[in-house]
């Protein structure tokens, strides 16, 4: 597995630009000044200790938290005070830690869900079922049925997501999240508590959508041997500073990084 | 009679599978010809477009220099397009060579390069990747064809082109030379060879068994003359595309047939798809009778305990009833009344679970079906029949009729077949599908076929006084115990696997002085019942050592030795820590044991399993998916205890 060729990253206009952010907690500075520039197409790593603020960060990102201070700009709008479902329509993906789907839907019916954001026809529409609200319908489910092929979800599409296993889970939220058609896609930690080969799927399906769908990717992960395979871009968060960023081989020789995971010399 | 079969076969406008499908276009063009399921919905193509797709693909092979007599490869699951994949090599005179999608490298590569192969269409990025990682040992490889473009995007290879470009090259090629296709589609006679079907081989290295257009086609036609196959019946292709079986019924019968072929959305999703499509015919191995035998056992296990009465009585209702309808005797009013009401209770609601509610004829072939396995079947009304032949006859031989199906025997041959059997007790066959030969390997054709055209199947068998042909078993499996017993492994073995825990067994006795058995749990319903007794296992070689397993499997053994004969029945097994694998070479792709590879693999079990040990260390080479090999350090414990089946009762 390698990574992307440079060139084909950075020489597109930036995508996601987030500057000079800060969010605290009480005395807590979760996250201190920081800024990251998510090119078209790119696929970002951010690692870091526990509590280094990387989910805060992405929570920021998707709105869930209102930065303190800082700016969010995607593709030249500002959308730093709007609010998640904003974000989302403006094409904002993301999945969660810890897994939130709706367990008692099938599979097909949570991806059709991640459509939501997209969908027009309303509450009356839907009930008479005819003329634009079905042909609508019918346009939502090609798109969620080419998901389930891309995801190879065919056998479990109408299951409850309840009742599958939890690596196959993991897998229906990154569907969900990409039933929104996002052009960036937060992952928060999605290779969580997997065996390695449900970590080599996912990675495989991590790179066919950033590199055949074009989809700019920020990957929060804890295996730093997917990371450094798969990113274009690592960023290594600290006590919610980011004490290094560059290519997957300049952190993991990056004197300050070693220090954050393996502590100070005495 | 002879005269009116096999008409097809020899009218110069529908001798080869190619010009069938032309007819096909012609006299039935916007009938259905062949569905896939894709992104959940099945998509038709008329026999029109069925047609047109493989004159597009076959014109896009010549425009890329495909000539007479050249090899084309499919690798992968049913798919329509490698259906015509193969039908438009056969329309410009190649030849079609099937592989297993799911084969190791090392084993493609043989096949491959023996075929000498010069053209593969594989289905996606996976089996892509697999030839390519074998191009230097494929000198007569020149181009490889795709049909699922996924992955492949950024692949640089000069050799690798998709399905639709091939197509599009062929629309081309063929407004320039408008009248090419048909030419070439009327060059070809019945007598070319059509397919070479690599043999699973229990014995050795596959050999190549070439069979003509005539053969398959009358071998085709003649079976449809004995069975009620109606045009437009619907049949789901899912078994492997280079099993001879798939490759009689997905195209020869359903071309001769105008039959519709359904392809499922992939290998997960058979049972699902055939459940939704509920096919007018149903062709399985062994294998999958007992897969479905045991979901249904699971699943009456696991129901609600007035469920479990009213199935469990109904279930003895109907096995009584075939019991006596076996031995032909009349059925009591009481027992018909029972039946009609387990027809609407149980019966039907299972045959509809299984999808086989629409099916009118079921079939069992490629190895022998457990008479138990059979029977419960049957008795729920499913009309399942065993079928026998050989790759070097076409598959389709001998079968059972609808008014006559005992478990112990495989039926009559077809119409236009002759049978019989030699001094050794060998069945021979002959008839319009045995083979041209073994490609490349004329001493083994010779070896195969007499000079009067019997083919020698290396099947043992009788035919008893109804003229039911009875096979024995693979004539050189069969053997005598010590004290001079007749003992046919293949006899206990699907006793064994009756149970639904168990999964696969070898049994061995020859010249030895009792039986004994190496027993593969099954991972599923062993796991399910571990759930449910609250025992936690990690793996399947855990769970295949947990004493209650062990506990569990003596108890099934036990009630199975009651069925049986004295002498022949189990006295010490091991339960063996890992599946028999066809990766390990263990059993052939379709599953059929290897007895002798496996009697040499685990020559040091068999010598503890007859010697007084109560465990024996093993350590094995496995070979993983993609073709790496570990070695498996493993104790093995043997069973000798409580298998009688006065222990039984006394517990």
């Amino acid at each position: 597995m390698t990574a992307l060729p440079l060139s084909i990253v950075g020489s597109e206009t930036s995508r996601l630009s987030i500057t000079d952010v800060s969010k605290r907690f009480g005395g807590v500075a979760a996250v201190d000044g920081i800024s990251v520039e998510v090119e078209k197409g790119a696929l970002v790593s951010i690692i870091g200790p526990n509590g280094a603020g990387k989910t805060t960060l992405l929570n920021i990102i998707s709105g869930f938290f209102k930065p303190d201070r800082g700016r969010i700009v995607l593709q030249g709008k500002d959308i730093t005070a709007r609010k998640p479902n904003e974000i989302a329509a403006m094409g904002i993906a993301r999945t969660f830690q810890n897994i939130a789907l709706f367990s008692g839907l099938t599979v097909l019916d949570n991806l059709m869900l991640g459509r939501h954001v997209r969908m027009r026809s309303g509450v009356f529409g839907s009930v008479v079922y005819w003329g634009i609200a079905q042909r609508e319908e019918i346009a939502h489910r090609e798109i969620c049925e080419e998901l389930i092929d891309f995801l190879k979800l065919q056998d479990v599409r109408k299951q409850p997501t309840g009742a599958l296993p939890y690596g196959l889970r993991k897998r229906v939220e990154l569907g969900r999240a990409l039933a929104l058609e996002p052009s960036v896609l937060l992952l928060d930690e999605p290779m969580g508590g997997m065996n390695q080969d449900e970590k080599e799927d996912m990675a495989r399906y991590i790179l066919d959508v950033n590199q055949e769908r074009g989809v700019s990717v920020v990957l929060i992960e804890h295996d730093m041997g997917v990371v450094m395979d798969i990113s274009d871009r690592v960023i290594v968060l600290d006590y919610g500073r980011k004490i290094a960023e560059g290519s997957p081989a300049d952190v993991q020789s990056n004197p300050a990084v070693i220090q954050a995971y393996l502590g100070r010399k005495p | 009679m002879t005269a009116k079969l096999s008409t097809l076969a020899t009218e110069s406008r529908t001798c080869t599978l190619p010009k069938l499908s032309r007819r096909n276009a012609e006299s039935f063009g916007r009938a259905p010809g062949i569905r896939e399921k894709d992104r959940g919905i099945w998509r038709t193509y008329s026999w029109q477009a069925y047609y047109d797709n493989l004159r597009d693909f076959a014109l896009g092979l010549a425009a890329s220099g495909f000539r007479r007599g050249d090899k084309l490869s499919v690798v992968g699951d049913n798919r329509p397009c490698l259906y015509w994949a193969q039908l438009a090599a056969q329309a410009l005179g190649g030849i079609a060579v099937p592989v297993y999608q799911d084969a190791i490298a090392s084993e493609l590569v043989h096949v491959l390069d023996h075929a000498e192969v010069s053209v593969i269409v594989a289905e996606d990025q996976e089996q892509v990747d697999k030839v390519l990682s074998l191009r230097e040992r494929l000198p007569h490889l020149r181009s490889i064809i795709f049909s699922d473009p996924r992955g492949l995007g950024r692949y640089q290879e000069p050799m690798l082109r998709s399905h639709a470009q091939t197509q599009a090259a062929g629309r081309e090629f063929g407004q320039k030379h408008p009248d090419y296709f048909e030419r070439e589609l009327d060059t070809g006679c019945g007598d070319d060879a059509a397919i070479i079907a690599y043999t699973s081989g229990t014995t050795g290295r596959p050999k190549g068994a070439m069979l003509s257009h005539r053969n398959v086609i009358a071998t085709a036609e003649n079976y449809v003359s004995a069975e009620h196959i109606r045009r437009g019946d619907n049949s789901l292709a899912y078994l492997p595309m280079a099993w001879v079986g798939d490759m009689m019924f997905s195209l020869a019968t359903a071309l001769v047939a105008a039959v519709t072929v359904n392809c499922p959305e992939g290998p997960e999703t058979v049972q699902r798809d055939l459940r939704e499509l509920g096919p007018h015919a149903f062709f399985a191995p062994p294998r999958i009778w007992e897969t479905l035998l045991t979901q249904v056992q699971v699943k009456a296990a696991d129901a609600s305990w007035l469920k479990r009465l009213v199935y469990e009585f109904f279930r003895r209702a109907a096995e009584q009833r075939e019991l006596l309808r076996a031995d032909g005797k009349k059925i009591p009013l009481v027992r018909n009344v029972a039946h009609r009401l387990g027809e609407i209770l149980i019966y039907g609601p299972v045959r509809d679970q299984l999808g086989l509610r629409n099916a009118r004829w079921c079939l069992s072939g490629g190895a022998p079906l457990g008479p138990d396995t059979f029977r419960f079947f049957r008795s729920f009304g499913v009309n399942l029949k065993q079928i026998y032949g050989a790759t070097e006859a076409s598959a389709l031989v001998v079968f059972q009729r609808d008014r006559y199906a005992d478990p112990n025997t495989v039926g009559q041959v077809a119409p236009g077949w002759e049978i019989r059997i030699d001094e050794h007790g060998e069945i021979h066959l002959r008839g319009p599908g045995v083979f041209l030969g073994y490609y490349k390997q004329e001493d083994a054709t010779r070896e195969a076929i007499t000079v009067d055209g019997w083919l020698k199947t290396g099947d043992a068998g009788l035919i008893d006084p109804q003229g039911q042909l009875a096979i024995i078993d693979r004539a050189k499996d069969v053997g005598k115990l010590e004290d001079g017993t007749p003992f046919a492994p293949q006899f206990i073995e699907n006793k064994l696997k009756f149970s639904p825990f168990i999964r696969e067994a070898v049994a061995f006795g020859d010249s030895r002085p009792f039986v004994t058995a190496m027993i593969v749990i099954d991972f599923n319903t062993a796991g399910n019942w571990a759930e449910r007794h609250g025992l936690a296992y990690t793996s399947f070689m855990d769970l295949s050592r947990r004493p209650e397993v062990a506990e569990l499997i003596v108890a099934e053994v036990a009630k199975i030795n009651a069925t049986l004969p004295e002498s022949v029945r189990l006295r010490r097994f091991v339960l063996l820590t890992k599946e028999l694998e066809a990766d390990d070479a263990e059993i052939t792709r379709t599953r059929k044991v290897r007895r002798a590879f496996v009697a040499e693999k685990y020559a040091d079990v068999i010598a503890a399993l007859y010697g007084g040990a109560d465990n024996v260390q093993v350590s094995l080479v496995v070979t993983f998916e993609d073709g790496r090999q570990g070695t498996l350090k493993s104790t093995m414990a043997i069973h000798g205890e409580r298998l009688d089946a006065d222990a039984l009762k006394a517990a």
